[in-house]
């Protein structure tokens, strides 16, 4: 790949050029960034490397001239995971939003889900992470998920993304619970083959979120277009009270029942009525979303 | 603790429960206050049709019962393991699932959560920990993972994990860690209802869990704070 064509890749990016790029250019100012040297003390117990920004980037910048707050992880340390001080600085910055009121959080999330080298504290910083974006829900500040990087989204931050207004994917994006890794460790192979990179990426790939209504929008692999979609995204502040929930759970009700016993992606796509549903993994971005969009008229969503 | 047992202790016979699969729902009155009860036994494991069912009944108790309390029985060894829960988005299932339970709470349904068995990783971050009041008794076990699966996945040896777990409360399992990190507000040795009424008049009275157990971190504490607070 060209260098000029890696810098636009959201995918080949590290968490530092994505939100340089994402932003408008020059308005990203970092909170407690790495000269501040806050790092992991539980890593240093263990005589395992740290990150002088602990794994995660935060600050305040534009978007399209909208005062935004960001966090980005970094695919590139211990797998994005949330330890003490990572997860820490994500509760802060989502404190500080509800304080500041910006026009949006936007969260590029690339996490294999809590550390374990200091798990608890882990679990306990994304149990603040999700109340943090359900406080901003309720005070109708739009939280946008964008998720298309190295590790995909898993673990506590999958169920954090979810809770967001808005999940942006690219088709190499990955959202899920369990990440197939960890499935296949502990499970065993013959329940998901973590080296099948088409069965993984037909699972919990960006294409198959979006077409379960995972992810609200699917992006090709182009921070522009991640860009382009976030700023869309800040005006779409969506519904979080009893009756929008009712909703969501008649949503969720019926994806149960219409594909409870799929075992497989190409099922679910062939009982929605896709055309060829078994070449839809080989379509490019557009093509994929025209023939997405038949089945949407169709079903009048 | 079993089910039966720890009801008794905290209603005497004064409870109504149903049971469907691993999930429980009902209702205990304390002190002439009806509570909704809502949770899970046998270790259960969160699959999608799981946190769908426990989601209904808090929908339920929101729609039906404005300002009764609920109580969240927690025993799950952790969301399922499952491909086919992946395939259908069991991330957005336990979401749905967090998301029922942060609009019980703001209108006005405190949470209170009892970890009586086993709290485990998404199971019991999507569910009990996300409660006003969290509390375990002694002999319930809460963790991210086993130290032997631990071990493995951070090829560290098991000999190495247990010796550091034995001074360090971030990684092993165990209530009395959790209890030291704030992820747990306290545990009830003893006299349950005595308990339970305190948490729910505290849940009632603050209703604001989310400044609850600072102070208990003061590493996480201090960063959130400094990020809060600092002028770009």
């Amino acid at each position: 790949m060209s260098p000029s064509l890696a810098a636009h890749s959201f995918y080949e990016a590290n968490a530092r050029q994505r939100v340089a790029a994402l932003l408008d250019t020059g308005s990203f100012q970092e909170l407690l960034g790495p000269q501040e040297r806050v790092t992991s003390p539980h890593l240093r117990k263990l005589e395992l490397p740290v990150a002088f920004d602990d794994g995660v980037i935060i600050g305040t910048g534009l978007l399209g001239g909208n005062k935004v707050l960001i966090a980005a992880q970094e695919d590139g340390f211990m797998g994005g995971s949330v330890g003490e001080v990572h997860g820490a600085k994500i509760t802060g910055l989502l404190q500080r939003a509800l304080a500041s009121r910006p026009q949006g959080v936007l969260l590029l999330l690339d996490s294999g889900g809590v550390r374990l080298h200091e798990a608890n504290a882990g679990l306990i910083a994304v149990a603040h992470i999700l109340r943090g974006i359900l406080q901003l829900r309720h005070a109708g500040i739009p939280c946008i998920a964008l998720i298309g990087g190295t590790n995909g989204c898993f673990g506590g931050m999958g169920i954090v993304a979810r809770c967001c207004d808005t999940v942006i994917m690219s088709e190499e994006g990955r959202l899920g619970l369990s990440g197939p890794e960890v499935i296949e460790t502990v499970a065993g192979v013959e329940e998901f083959d973590a080296r099948d990179r088409a069965l993984v990426w037909r699972t919990v790939g960006g294409k198959q979120r979006y077409l379960l209504g995972e992810a609200q929008r699917l992006v090709p692999d182009d921070i522009a277009a991640f860009r382009a979609a976030a700023l869309a995204a800040l005006t779409l502040s969506s519904s979080f009270d009893l009756s929008a929930l009712e909703a969501e759970h008649v949503v969720l009700e019926n994806r149960l029942a219409r594909f409870g016993d799929c075992s497989d992606t190409l099922e679910i796509w062939n009982r929605m009525g896709l055309p060829d549903a078994e070449q839809l993994p080989l379509l490019d971005n557009e093509a994929f979303l025209a023939v997405a969009t038949t089945i949407q008229s169709r079903r009048g969503a | 603790m079993q089910l039966n047992e720890l009801l008794r202790e905290l209603f005497s016979d004064d409870y109504e429960i149903n049971y469907q699969g691993d999930v429980v729902a009902g209702t205990g009155t304390i002190d002439e206050q009806q509570l909704a009860i809502i949770g899970t036994t046998a270790h259960a494991t969160i699959g999608i049709e799981t946190a769908l069912l426990l989601a209904q009944h808090v929908l339920t108790v929101v729609r039906s019962h404005p300002g009764r309390p609920i109580l969240l029985l927690v025993d799950t060894q952790g969301q399922r393991l499952s491909r086919r829960d992946e395939l259908l988005g069991a991330h957005g299932y336990l979401a749905h699932l967090s998301k029922c339970l942060e609009v019980a709470r703001k209108q006005g349904n405190y949470l209170v959560s009892l970890v009586y068995g086993e709290g485990v990783s998404g199971g019991f971050l999507s569910f009990g920990m996300m409660a006003d009041e969290i509390h375990a008794l002694p002999d319930a076990q809460i963790r991210v993972m086993g130290l032997p699966a631990m071990a493995r996945v951070m090829k560290i040896p098991l000999e190495r994990l247990q010796a550091l777990s034995a001074s360090s409360p971030v990684f092993a399992p165990g209530i009395e860690n959790f209890l030291r990190l704030g992820g747990v507000d306290s545990i009830w040795p003893h006299r349950l209802s005595n308990h339970l009424r305190t948490a729910l008049k505290r849940a009632q009275e603050h209703g604001k869990y989310e400044q609850a157990r600072t102070g208990r971190r003061q590493l996480a504490d201090n960063v959130i704070k400094r990020v809060r607070e600092d002028s770009a």
